[in-house]
């Protein structure tokens, strides 16, 4: 009996390999529970940023400055996030990422998809050529050409507005070369049935390509917007006014020169900022982390 | 004829006979139709990605400030680039927090990656989820956090890393100790984007290899680097250089961390621009540090082209 019971039925592979593995089987069934624990700690080390980012946002100005501190409150107040819209135009910030992300990701999503259409189901003459300079685009880093961007910008009087933080980005190199990819494998009988029937090349556009690519277009919308809900250099070069400011810019507002930092009321902006992205994730986690693997991989 | 027998067959051309209208006035159409399908990306590229790398150049080799007529002083921006002991400093510390970073970061994802793919590890999905998170935390909102954790007086690591006796104090205004640390907070950020790019590319790899190198007697040592390394090389040759890139353009969390300080010691090349650029107004030379930097990464991205070149040409 007691064989039986340290011994439940191997699986067909363990089988196969029980002759050439040197372990014991005690070792065999408390490996995979150490090898848990060893990750539960490390991944608990990876959490705790965040998880001291959502317990202060919640603790009373007294705790947060406490010694010795802690780690969970010991009362749950409001009060950070009551401060730090009186501290700095919150609301107006949050609409100002919102505006701003999504701006920069519709522009982008439709001038990218555009483009990639023609570079994809259009032979024309220079095509090959066009999607050469654009893939080598991909290879000048917006910070080097900041200064000139910002002087177009301010000559065109776009410093402090919309326009400046979205239209440089309105297009990428990056989505043209993704979405081209992703329009070259999609199937061609439907597009030349409707030429055939004599429908413009927008109506094949809008009304096949582009159903056909939805969850392409979701990656690439995802990984756009967050790239751009996060971004600090950006904002900080292109509005000079508070009011103009993203959450993520705003927020390097509250240390001032004094040094002293307000953590509290900083963390319950970090919070305010983290829970779009955050349950964002929590709806499409799948297309979020793939989206992550197919633009790493190009 | 020739060209229509050189053209690949699967590719559009146009209807102008069976749309009815004359193949001139088709083409004419097609081409305007191409255009406008082209037009606002092209101009947006134009106007802010290639204009501005030529114009870039063209500040670099001037004294540029933003007022009054800019002068043309020839290499001087770029003399000043390589003798200012400040300016190499900051280069000095870019490649430093690149040979911090790089390393650490691509060992982690790996070593992150493998665990993930192990079908040993319960609840890997859990793990996958859970580890991707600083994925969406911005580098700027990472820095407030870990900030505040190593915060000298009221930081809970700080006081954790005290029980077990050790004393890391200010390590923010640490001339030693600042870089390393605004190097692991990026790490924390980073990590993750890497560990799924790996983790994609582990699950490529046929299941069968490793069944038949355990029939041959391969312990799991063996395993990794007789089948797991090879096969990921490109990915990894891939992740080393986006990672490389990525710490050549070290910004945010030094912002907000030590503004470049303590005494410059993690002033890095984007930080001296940012200064130059839009705190001192010398335009000019922070465009000359700017095509530095652009050099460095073009260069980089080349080696990319090519090891991801190589990829293609071992899948086909």
């Amino acid at each position: 009996m007691t064989a039986l019971t340290e011994r439940p039925p191997r699986r067909p592979e363990a089988a196969a390999a029980r002759p050439l593995a040197k372990r014991s089987a005690p070792l065999r069934r408390i490996g995979p529970w150490l090898f848990f624990a060893a990750m539960l700690a490390v991944a608990l080390l990876v959490l705790l940023p965040i998880i001291i980012i959502v317990f202060t946002a919640f603790k009373p100005v007294a705790e947060v400055n406490a010694f010795p501190p802690s780690l969970v409150p010991g009362d749950w107040t409001l009060d950070n996030f009551t401060r730090i819209f009186t501290e700095l135009p919150f609301g107006r910030l949050i609409l100002n990422s919102f505006v701003f992300a999504g701006g920069v990701t519709l522009c982008a999503l439709v001038f990218d998809s555009l483009a990639a259409y023609v570079l994809a189901r259009i032979d024309f003459r220079g095509s090959r050529v066009l999607l050469i300079v654009i893939v080598a685009s991909l290879m000048i880093p917006f910070q080097a050409t900041l200064i000139p961007i910002y002087q177009l910008v301010a000559d065109l009087g776009w410093v402090n507005t919309f326009w400046g933080l979205i239209i440089p980005r309105a297009a990428d190199a990056f989505g043209i070369f993704f979405l081209r990819q992703v329009f070259l494998s999609l199937p061609r009988d439907l597009d030349n049935a409707a030429r055939i029937d004599g429908a413009s090349e927008f109506r094949i556009f809008r009304s096949i390509v582009l159903p056909n690519a939805v969850p392409a277009l979701l990656t690439l919308g995802i990984y756009t917007f967050v790239n751009n809900w996060n971004d600090l250099l950006w904002p900080l070069v292109f509005t000079t006014q508070q009011e103009m400011g993203t959450i993520t810019s705003g927020l390097t507002l509250l240390t001032g020169p004094s040094g002293i930092v307000p953590y509290g009321v900083m963390m319950a902006g970090s919070l305010i900022a983290v829970v779009p992205l955050a349950v964002m994730f929590l709806f499409v986690q799948k297309r979020f982390i793939e989206s992550v693997a197919s633009t790493g991989l190009k | 004829m020739t060209t229509h027998a050189t053209r690949p067959p699967r590719r559009y051309r146009p209807p102008g006979q069976l749309g009815g209208r004359g193949p001139i006035g088709g083409q004419a159409k097609r081409r305007l139709t191409i255009a406008g399908f082209l037009l606002p990306a092209l101009a947006i590229l134009t106007l802010f990605v290639f204009w501005p790398m030529l114009s870039a150049l063209r500040l670099s080799f001037t004294d540029a400030s933003g007022f009054g007529r800019e002068k043309f002083i020839g290499l001087e921006n770029y003399t000043e680039v390589f003798t200012d002991p400040d300016i190499l400093r900051a280069m000095g510390n870019t490649v430093l927090y690149t040979v911090m970073f790089t390393p650490l970061a691509v060992v982690l994802a790996l070593a992150l990656a493998l665990a993930l793919n192990s079908p040993y590890l319960p609840f890997r999905g859990v793990f996958r989820t859970w580890l991707f998170l600083p994925f969406i935390v911005s580098l700027a909102v990472a820095a407030f956090a870990w900030q505040y954790l190593l915060d000298p007086q009221v930081g809970l690591l700080n006081y954790w890393l005290q029980g077990f006796g050790i004393r890391i104090g200010n390590v923010l205004q640490d001339p030693v100790l600042a870089m390393p640390t605004v190097v692991l907070v990026a790490v924390w950020k980073n990590f993750a984007f890497y560990m799924i790019v790996f983790l994609a590319g582990l699950q490529e790899i046929p299941g069968s290899l490793y069944e038949a190198a355990k029939m041959d007697g391969a312990g799991p040592w063996s395993r990794f680097r007789n089948v797991t390394m090879p096969l990921l090389g490109n990915t990894t040759g891939f992740v080393l250089i986006i990672a490389t890139i990525a710490a050549l353009q070290a910004f945010d969390q030094i912002y907000v961390m030590t503004g470049g300080g303590p005494y410059k010691s993690t002033q890095t090349v984007v930080m001296q621009i940012y200064q130059s650029g839009f705190k001192d107004l010398d335009l000019g030379f922070a465009s000359a540090l700017s095509y530095v930097l652009l050099i460095a990464t073009l260069i980089l991205s080349l080696v990319q082209f090519f090891v991801t070149g190589r990829r293609e040409k071992d899948v086909g």
